[in-house]
């Protein structure tokens, strides 16, 4: 597995364990020995995975099969339907749709701000430390928090965005943000770079912070301008930061659950919907379990396929390079 | 060159504060206004209060089911964060520093998990949950959450783990002590630092965790902040000011937090985005 691969290269080379080579007439006692300890140290976080990380998805998968309430008997087996009825679900593909969106404007706005602001802060800039502080602390708090904030700052009629739509001209934005649905997901979008720059921020500050300086100094001793410094020196040498960023924002959007379901519950008439929320409506308030598991397959589906192509051919070319090496501080 | 330097120092000082604007507004934005009355929210939404009224936070702070909740959001992060370092530090050791067939496909199986998003074992984990009757009941988000703390944990302490050269372990064995003393008395406390950082990240996943407290405490005397915060707005949805005042405090534990473990929570995030 490509996820793994980035310690396994380093391993081989250290692989000279403290298991000393037994004598022939001892391996097997030696080998038992070390399998029953090895077995001690492993089986408690073992049990705690399969129970309660493969086992529920496995149960998905099977539930996905059936059409169930979730309570009573499991017994109305109908093969594919599920998956046949969800691709022609219009709530559906809009999820999909929406989930696009998000990370769509995630790659072209959110990570680009978010660079912008570590080269920023990567100057030397006095209380540079704090602004990078500042910056952060969004990403600390809930999306529950978070999504109650901007629920009363976009709120119609009494919210700070309508006094400041008011005041800057914007009078077709009043009342409308979070309950108009031409608005909803761009106003969504405002709050998820809101919370989440700063995470990008502080992992491109470490990118950058491993670039030698050197570099930089013998492009500009070349007569290299600033512009041509950074797009010739330290955007390739960020490269793998940046291929990291866009993977978790891509899984970051496609799971997307509690921000949306505290602002908008995937309203105003399912236009802000994702696929984590159509599926906790189907199996938690319309007691369409079956259908709700299927919904949970696909999500699971889409991760999966998304993370193994995109460590295959876009993380494969980083693992000699800083990511592997442990990048972080 | 002076003045060029000084200008462009002020510009982006500019673009510095700008940015600060969009980050702080609606935090400052949130303090003030849990000191007006909500009458007064729509009247001067952007002034100081006229009459700096503290009955919003002082009301919430004397209501026993804040704390209740600050409480149960507490014994639940640290329950989770003791299950999943514990676990996680047992087999990273096994991972890490035994030579086993099979080590590497236990060690992939685990990182794989880093790309199961919680959503989609959160409909069969509510009926599991059910069936062994473990809703309304702290461990049915404890056990979970630690399960989902592993993968990560693990990719990190095992790189520590493997930092750690054997020379020691070699001597230790010689001086007569066995695997389990040896991890227990000397390499659990070389590990402190990683230990540290893991425990930060832990705590602050579960304390911000919704989707499976949402699930399994019907019983308000379970709730955690995240889950009350969207009771509390849900309940007073008219008293704007009362509800930002409460997300107000309810923000206090984790920025407070952050400021304490700042470097092991930035440095923990950063190396596990970059190991994962």
């Amino acid at each position: 597995m490509p996820s793994s691969v980035s310690t396994l290269t380093e391993e081989r080379t250290q692989d000279a364990l403290p298991v000393a080579p037994p004598a022939p007439a001892r391996s097997l006692l030696r080998g038992l020995r070390s399998w029953a300890s090895v077995a001690w140290f492993l089986v408690p976080a073992l049990v705690l995975f399969l129970v309660f990380v493969l086992a529920p998805i496995a149960v998905a998968v099977y539930t996905g099969f059936f059409k169930w309430s979730g309570t009573g008997p499991m017994d109305d087996f109908v093969g594919i339907e599920n998956y046949t009825k969800l691709f022609d679900d219009q709530v559906f593909l809009g999820d999909l749709g929406h989930g696009l969106y998000l990370i769509t404007l995630s790659i072209t706005v959110q990570l680009p701000f978010a660079l912008f602001t570590a080269v920023l802060l990567n100057q030397r800039l006095r209380g540079r430390a704090v602004y990078r502080m500042l910056f952060f602390a969004p990403y600390i708090l809930s999306e529950v928090v978070t999504a109650v904030l901007f629920t009363m700052i976009f709120l119609p009629g009494a919210g700070m965005a309508d006094h400041l739509a008011g005041a800057l001209g914007l009078e077709g934005l009043r009342g409308k943000w979070l309950s108009d649905p031409s608005t909803v997901m761009p106003t969504l979008f405002v709050v998820m770079t809101w919370k989440y720059f700063g995470f990008h921020m502080m992992l491109f500050l470490a990118g950058l912070q491993s670039i030698p300086g050197e570099l930089l100094e013998a492009a500009s001793i070349d007569g290299a301008g600033v512009w041509q410094r950074f797009r010739h020196v330290t955007l390739p040498l960020l490269g793998p930061t940046i291929r990291i960023s866009v993977f978790l924002s891509v899984i970051g959007a496609i799971q997307l659950f509690d921000l949306v379901w505290v602002m908008t519950a995937g309203g105003p008439n399912h236009s802000s919907e994702t696929m984590a929320i159509s599926m906790f409506q189907f199996g938690f308030k319309r007691y369409q379990v079956g259908y709700a598991s299927a919904i949970s397959v696909v999500l699971f589906m889409i991760s999966l396929v998304f993370s193994l192509f995109y460590q295959r051919y876009a993380l494969r070319r980083d693992l000699s390079g800083a990511v592997t090496s442990g990048g972080g501080r | 060159m002076n003045a060029r330097r000084t200008a462009r120092g002020l510009s982006l000082h500019a673009v510095v504060w700008l940015i600060g604007a969009f980050v702080v507004v609606p935090l400052v934005y949130a303090v003030i206004s849990g000191f007006k009355s909500t009458g007064e929210l729509t009247t001067n939404p952007f002034g100081l209060p006229e009459h700096w009224k503290t009955g919003n936070y002082t009301g919430i702070l004397g209501d026993g089911m804040f704390w209740r909740q600050i409480a149960n959001s507490a014994g639940i992060a640290i329950g989770t964060t003791c299950c999943t370092v514990a676990a996680s530090a047992m087999a990273a050791f096994a991972l890490a520093r035994y030579a086993f067939r099979g080590r590497e496909l236990f060690y992939t199986l685990f990182t794989i998990g880093l790309m199961f998003p919680f959503a989609v074992a959160v409909l069969p984990l509510f009926l599991l949950l059910r069936n062994v009757d473990l809703l309304d009941n702290p461990l049915g988000v404890i056990l979970p959450q630690a399960a989902f703390g592993l993968p990560m944990t693990i990719i990190i302490l095992r790189g520590f783990f493997r930092t750690i050269p054997a020379e020691i372990e070699e001597a230790a064995v010689m001086d007569g002590c066995g695997k389990f003393r040896f991890f227990w008395k000397i390499l659990l406390p070389m590990a402190r630092p990683a230990l540290g950082t893991v425990s930060v990240l832990a705590i602050v996943a579960s304390w911000n965790n919704f989707f499976l407290p949402l699930l399994v405490f019907n019983d308000p005397k379970w709730q955690t902040i995240p889950v009350g915060v969207q009771q509390f707005q849900g309940q007073y949805s008219t008293d704007y000011a009362l509800v930002l005042a409460y997300i107000v405090l309810a923000m206090v534990p984790a920025l407070a937090f952050y400021a304490v473990a700042e470097r092991q929570l930035i440095g923990g995030l950063t190396a596990g985005a970059t190991k994962g």
